[in-house]
């Protein structure tokens, strides 16, 4: 059943993939008008989907422990936290960015077949279940950071080439506006990842000893961190933002991405035996 | 209806044909009463605004010489002006009206303010009775359909004067334009307009400098703002988000270096120029700075224009809509003259009348002249006793725009469909 729930869910967020695509050609109304709506009800499948699988292995750690079920835990945190700079802000400008990685996240995860069986004794741990949930709100963070710094550089440049502008470019949100979600999204964002890593590193000490620093993951996950807090700290410093502050983003990005992927190169990380 | 239009436009006519005919506010009551008792005419509005002069009057019948009334009116020769004043009737005039209220007719197409002095002008005919029934339909109608093109279009939705594209693309760059500071460098008509734009839109203070510190201080008091000395302009400029300059200085007074200079003190908020100074006050090069913004006044003149040409796409729209809404409004009157009712509701009766009377001849026999005229004047005392309900509902309901459901109830009732053919086509039209 949760896989059921979790392939229509896949279907609401299509939506928000046209609308992502629709606005890069030409804004469409209706789209505009309905896509959260619609997105929120796709997360309340993917939610009901989410917590029949926690019922159903009677652990939530290990809901998220499996790559397809964490792709789809991921993926609702970061329209989670869309849906609140939704509410604060009135826009759906990000969503440019943010739907077609939920559509990605979501769809591979409903591709899977059935759920991967764990053996590791690790996964009965509640701390990784912690870890899990605190470093993905800081990813979804990340992301919408990464969605607002795109942003503001579009429409900087917009407002700088002086074109009168059309199209999507004439329902970006004022610059500052852009520039308060990405910067409230980092602000919001960094503790979680900070305690993510620091749930991380207790279950890992207690489990592998000082070795885990090896981990390709472990080192990508650090360096995350580190850009996140570059990113931070040139804000409060200089104020850094627009293009600046967007390549610093870009490269937190990219580095968390490659955290990301690193499941498949670390040894620690790889919970499945095969 | 009988309606009748006169009057006469900025594309009519030149501003010194214009003023002769304008109507100050404190005598339009009275201009209004003059109109109403001029003979044939039995309602009436005038609207008088720095554009145009229009006098619409509802008549009694037939024609009333509106011309004739201007000549009254202001004691002037209209054959002089005949080429000045245009003249509409009937559906005509209610184009016209509705491209008026809709801001169709405007010199800016799309402005706001000609509903808001139309509006005015109904309220002023309105309270000294010179609005009545079918004037009231008609404009209360023309509101309706300039709130409908306004939403349904993007007639009246983008900033089409200098000013109002500044304070749109302050509010691209800061979002609310709460708390932000805004410099005035130079002191002009221009720049003080738009300063008093940004102002009305929430901007919080103004400082001001000027070569003449002088001018910098009646200029600050006007906006209850801060004069600034010339020499502290480098400065005191970062405290301002966004900043107006039109000096009448041979070379650029901002440059990039000030404005990286800026940006640092400023910790890289964003600030807007806008230059209105010819020449040019903000160097080109300024724009390169990350997070500043430069527009000219050819920059914002060039918004202006685009957004003047998407106007007159927008417009098209709207005509259509005032084409088919004067169509509807035309149905809609014709619906609601219940004369052609009343007169067959008479037939009918009448034939019911003569027909009882011719068959119950036979059986009275041989009946006096005097009882004849009796018979046919009792039958005749009956009828015009149930009709005289009727009637009356009838012509009350004529009074009310909104309520055709009397007319259509009679109708029914008495079987009237088929007698009074034009009223029932419309009344297809409209159901």
């Amino acid at each position: 059943m949760p896989l059921l729930w979790l392939r229509i869910s896949v279907l609401f967020y299509a939506v928000g993939l046209l609308y992502a695509l629709a606005a890069v050609s030409r804004p469409c109304n209706w789209l505009t008008k309905y896509v959260v709506r619609i997105l929120s009800y796709g997360m309340l499948l993917h939610f009901v989907s989410l917590a029949e699988t926690a019922v159903a292995t009677g652990h939530f750690s290990l809901t998220v422990m499996s790559i397809h079920e964490s792709e789809s835990f991921l993926a609702f945190m970061i329209l989670a936290f869309f849906m609140i700079v939704y509410l604060k802000y009135r826009t759906t400008s990000p969503g440019i960015f943010v739907f077609p990685l939920v559509f990605l996240l979501t769809f591979a995860s409903a591709l899977a077949q059935q759920p991967l069986v764990f053996t590791s004794g690790l996964m009965r741990s509640g701390w990784i279940g912690v870890h899990v949930a605190l470093i993905f709100t800081g990813y979804a963070a990340l992301l919408l950071s990464f969605a607002a710094s795109m942003l503001y550089i579009v429409q900087e440049k917009s407002l700088k080439s002086k074109q009168v502008s059309s199209g999507v470019l004439s329902r970006l949100p004022a610059l500052q506006v852009i520039d308060d979600i990405g910067y409230k999204s980092l602000l919001l964002g960094f503790p979680f990842m900070t305690l993510g890593l620091i749930a991380g590193s207790v279950v890992a000490q207690a489990n592998f000893g000082p070795t885990y620093f090896r981990d390709p993951k472990v080192v990508l996950s650090l360096l995350m961190w580190a850009v996140y807090m570059i990113l931070l700290y040139t804000r409060w410093s200089s104020g850094w933002r627009g293009r600046r502050a967007a390549y610093l983003a870009t490269f937190a990005f990219l580095v968390a991405i490659g955290a990301w992927a690193a499941n498949y190169f670390s040894t620690m990380h790889r919970f499945v035996t095969q | 209806m009988n309606l009748q239009l006169i009057g006469i436009n900025h594309r009519s006519a030149p501003v010194e044909v214009r003023e002769r005919f304008a109507i100050p506010e404190k005598k339009l009551p009275e201009a209004l009463q003059s109109l109403v008792q001029y003979p044939g005419v039995q309602e009436g509005l005038i609207i008088s605004t720095c554009n145009r002069v229009e006098v619409l009057a509802g008549l009694k019948n037939g024609d009333a010489d509106l011309r004739g009334f201007l000549r009254d009116y202001f004691h002037l020769d209209p054959a002089e002006f005949n080429q000045h004043l245009y003249e509409f009737r009937e559906q005509e005039a209610v184009q016209h009206l509705f491209r008026v209220a809709c801001s169709l007719d405007s010199m800016v197409v799309g402005e706001p303010q000609i509903l808001g002095q139309l509006k005015e002008a109904y309220a002023v005919a309105r309270a000294v009775g010179a609005v009545q029934s079918s004037l009231d339909a008609l404009l209360t109608r023309s509101f309706a359909i300039a709130k409908k093109i306004r939403t349904e279009t993007a007639i009246a939705s983008s900033a089409v004067s200098v000013a109002s594209v500044a304070v749109d693309l302050a509010k691209k760059i800061f979002g609310d334009l709460k708390g932000k500071n805004v410099y005035l460098v130079g002191a002009g008509k221009m720049s003080e307009l738009a300063a008093r734009h940004l102002l009305a839109n929430g901007a919080a203070s103004i400082f001001v400098a000027n070569r003449t510190y002088d001018r910098a201080l009646s200029l600050a008091s006007k906006f209850n703002g801060r004069a600034l000395r010339f020499e502290q302009l480098y400065e005191t400029a970062d405290q301002a988000d966004i900043i107006i300059t039109s000096t009448g200085a041979p070379v650029a007074i901002f440059r990039k270096e000030h404005g990286e200079r800026f940006m640092a003190r400023r910790r890289n908020r964003p600030m807007f120029f806008i230059d209105i100074a010819v020449p040019r006050d903000v160097d080109t090069a300024m724009n390169d700075v990350d997070g500043v913004f430069v527009y000219d006044i050819d920059d914002l003149q060039q918004v202006v224009a685009s957004h003047l040409s998407d106007r007159k796409k927008e417009a098209a729209k709207a005509e259509d809509i005032v084409k088919i809404e004067v169509e509807r409004f035309a149905q809609r009157m014709q619906t609601l003259d219940v004369v052609p009712t009343i007169l067959s509701l008479q037939e009918y009766l009448e034939d019911i009348r003569q027909a009882e009377i011719d068959r119950y001849r036979s059986r009275l026999g041989q009946v006096s002249s005097e009882q004849e005229a009796a018979i046919d004047a009792m039958t005749r005392a009956m009828i015009n006793k149930i009709m005289h309900t009727p009637i009356v509902a009838l012509k009350s309901a004529a009074k009310d725009p909104e309520s055709t459901t009397v007319i259509d109830v009679i109708r029914k009732l008495f079987n009237l469909q088929e007698k009074a053919k034009g009223n029932s086509a419309t009344d297809g039209g409209q159901n």
